[in-house]
C-alpha cells in the first residue's frame, strides 16, 4: 500500500471520529434540553455571531500575538539553556535542581507573583508564560543535546566546517526532533497558560472573553470562544507542525 | 616534507567495564612525503587510536605530531556520512569552493546516478564509497584509512581496494591505513608498521617489496 494511501486513510479514520463525536454531541444536548449544555449547532451559530458581528476576532487575535511572543522567547530562552545543560555538565549540576523545582511549581502561582511584583502589564504575562515554559524546553533540548553524536563533530572537525557550518550541518539536524517536540508540547502549554494570565489580569483576550461569559453563565459563548482557539490549533497542526515534522524527517528510510 | 609522530604515552581511561591501560609508551615514526604506510596489529592494540591521534581528534597524549600535512582526508571505519544529507549534499559540504565538482567525484567512485540518495538508503558498500569520494575530494595531502575494505563481501572489497590504489597513485598523499588484513597492506602500501602488545609498539617496520615489484 502507497504513503499516501495509508495517510489518507488514516486522515478519514480521525475526520470520522470527530464527526461522530459531533452527532453524539448534538444528540446528547438534546437530550439534556438544558442551556448549560448546548449542541454543536447552537455553539456553532454562537461562534459566527461572535465572529462577524462580535468582539472574536479582535480578542483571538490579541491572545495569538501573546502566544506567539511568549512561544518564541520560551523557546529561544529554553533552547540555549538546554542545549547549554546538555553540554556542560558543570552548569547542569547547578542548574539542574532549579529545573526541577520550577517545573513543579503551580503555574497559577507564577502568575499570581508575577503580577505582584510586576503590575498588570503585558511583561508581566510574557515573563510567567516564560518561567513556565522554559524548563520544559530546557529538559527536552538537554537531552537533545546530550545525544549528540560525537562521530559527526568530528567528521565537522576534519573537514574544517568552522563553528556555523557545524552549527547549521551537523547539530541543528541532530536537534530537530527535540525542537519539534518541544515546539508542540510548547505551543499547547502556552495556550493553557496565556488564557489563565489573561483570565487573571488583562482586560482583553480570549482568557478575558471567558471569564466575562462565565460571570454570564453564557455557556455556548464559552464554547465558541474555546471552538476558535481548538481550531487555530488545528490549523498550526496542519500547515506548520506536520510539513516541518515531514520535511525534517525525509532522509529517514 | 617528512611528517614525524611522536607519543611518549596515550592513556586511555576506564570506560565501559574496560579498565585504564597506557595504550602506547614511547611509539614514534616518520611518514616520507607521499609514502603509503598500513599499520597491522590485532584488534584492540590501538590501530584506530593511532589514525585519531594523528588526525588531530584525540589530544590528550603526551608528545608531539610535527609537520602534518593539510588538508586531511579521513576515511572512517564507519563511513560517517551525514544522514540528512544526500551523496551529493555531503561532498558539498566539503567542497564549499567548488560544489560543481561533486557529481565528478561521485562518477569517479562509480556511483553515478545516485547524487540524490540519502545515505541511509544506501548500502555499506556505495556509503563507503561515497565516504572515499568524500576523503578524496578534499585533495588531501595526509590520507588516513580507517580499516577501509573491512565488512565488504569480496567483490566489492575488491573493487574499493582499485579505487583506493588508482586515486592514490593519482593524487600521491602520504597514507596512512589500518588493516586487519597481510595481503591488502601488501596489495596497497609501500610500507608496513606492526603494533603489539600493550602498551602497543612498533614490533616490525619494513618497505614491502612486492608491491613495488607488482606495480
Amino acid at each position: 500500500m502507497r504513503a499516501a494511501d495509508v495517510a489518507g486513510r488514516e486522515m478519514w479514520q480521525g475526520i470520522a471520529s470527530v464527526l461522530l463525536f459531533l452527532c453524539l454531541w448534538q444528540v446528547g444536548s438534546g437530550w439534556a434540553e438544558s442551556r448549560l449544555f448546548p449542541g454543536p449547532l447552537t455553539v456553532f451559530q454562537s461562534l459566527m455571531q461572535e465572529a462577524l458581528h462580535g468582539p472574536l476576532i479582535d480578542h483571538l487575535g490579541i491572545t495569538l500575538i501573546r502566544v506567539s511572543i511568549s512561544f518564541i522567547i520560551a523557546m529561544a530562552i529554553g533552547s540555549v539553556l538546554g542545549i547549554a545543560l546538555g553540554r556542560l555538565p558543570w552548569l547542569d549540576r547547578w542548574l539542574s535542581p532549579w529545573l526541577v523545582i520550577l517545573l513543579n511549581v503551580p503555574a497559577l502561582v507564577v502568575i499570581i507573583l508575577t503580577y505582584v511584583w510586576l503590575g498588570l502589564v503585558e511583561m508581566a504575562l510574557l515573563v510567567a508564560v516564560a518561567v513556565n515554559k522554559v524548563p520544559n524546553v530546557a529538559v527536552t533540548l538537554r537531552e537533545g543535546a546530550r545525544a549528540l553524536e560525537r562521530d559527526y563533530a568530528e567528521v565537522a572537525q576534519i573537514y574544517r566546517f568552522g563553528p556555523w557550518r557545524t552549527l547549521r550541518e551537523v547539530i541543528i539536524p541532530q536537534l530537530a526532533p527535540y525542537l519539534l517536540a518541544a515546539a508542540r508540547n510548547g505551543l499547547a502549554l502556552i495556550w493553557k497558560i496565556v488564557l489563565v494570565v489573561e483570565l487573571l489580569g488583562r482586560s482583553d483576550g480570549v482568557g478575558f472573553q471567558l471569564q466575562s461569559y462565565f460571570q454570564l453563565f453564557d455557556v455556548p459563548r464559552v464554547m465558541a470562544y474555546a471552538a476558535a482557539f481548538v481550531l487555530c490549533v488545528l490549523v498550526i497542526e496542519v500547515v506548520l507542525f506536520a510539513p516541518l515534522e515531514r520535511w525534517a524527517g525525509r532522509w529517514r528510510r | 616534507m617528512t611528517m614525524r609522530v611522536s607519543i611518549k604515552r596515550k592513556g586511555n581511561q576506564a570506560q565501559g567495564g574496560a579498565p585504564a591501560r597506557v595504550l602506547f609508551e614511547n611509539l614514534s615514526f616518520e611518514l616520507a612525503d607521499g609514502e603509503v604506510c598500513a599499520i597491522v596489529g590485532p584488534s584492540g592494540v590501538g590501530k584506530s587510536s593511532l589514525l585519531q591521534i594523528v588526525a588531530g581528534l584525540d589530544r590528550d597524549f603526551e608528545g608531539v605530531i610535527t609537520d602534518l600535512p593539510q588538508p586531511v582526508g579521513y576515511l572512517f571505519q564507519s563511513p560517517r556520512l551525514l544522514p540528512w544529507r544526500t551523496a551529493r549534499q555531503n561532498l558539498e559540504l566539503v567542497l564549499p569552493e567548488q560544489p560543481g565538482t561533486a557529481g565528478e567525484w561521485l562518477a569517479q567512485v562509480g556511483l553515478a546516478g545516485a547524487e540524490d540518495v540519502y545515505p541511509q538508503r544506501l548500502s555499506l558498500g556505495m556509503a563507503r564509497r561515497v565516504a572515499l569520494a568524500r576523503a578524496l575530494a578534499v585533495q588531501p595531502k595526509l590520507l588516513l584509512l580507517d580499516e577501509p575494505f573491512s565488512s565488504l563481501d569480496e567483490e566489492t572489497s575488491r573493487d574499493m581496494q582499485n579505487l583506493v590504489a588508482t586515486h592514490v597513485k593519482k593524487l600521491r598523499p602520504t597514507t596512512l591505513f589500518v588493516t586487519h588484513h597481510w595481503h591488502e597492506a601488501a596489495a596497497l602500501a609501500q610500507r608496513v608498521i606492526t603494533l603489539d602488545g600493550s602498551p602497543a609498539r612498533i614490533v616490525d617496520d619494513q618497505p614491502i617489496r612486492q608491491a613495488k615489484a607488482a606495480e
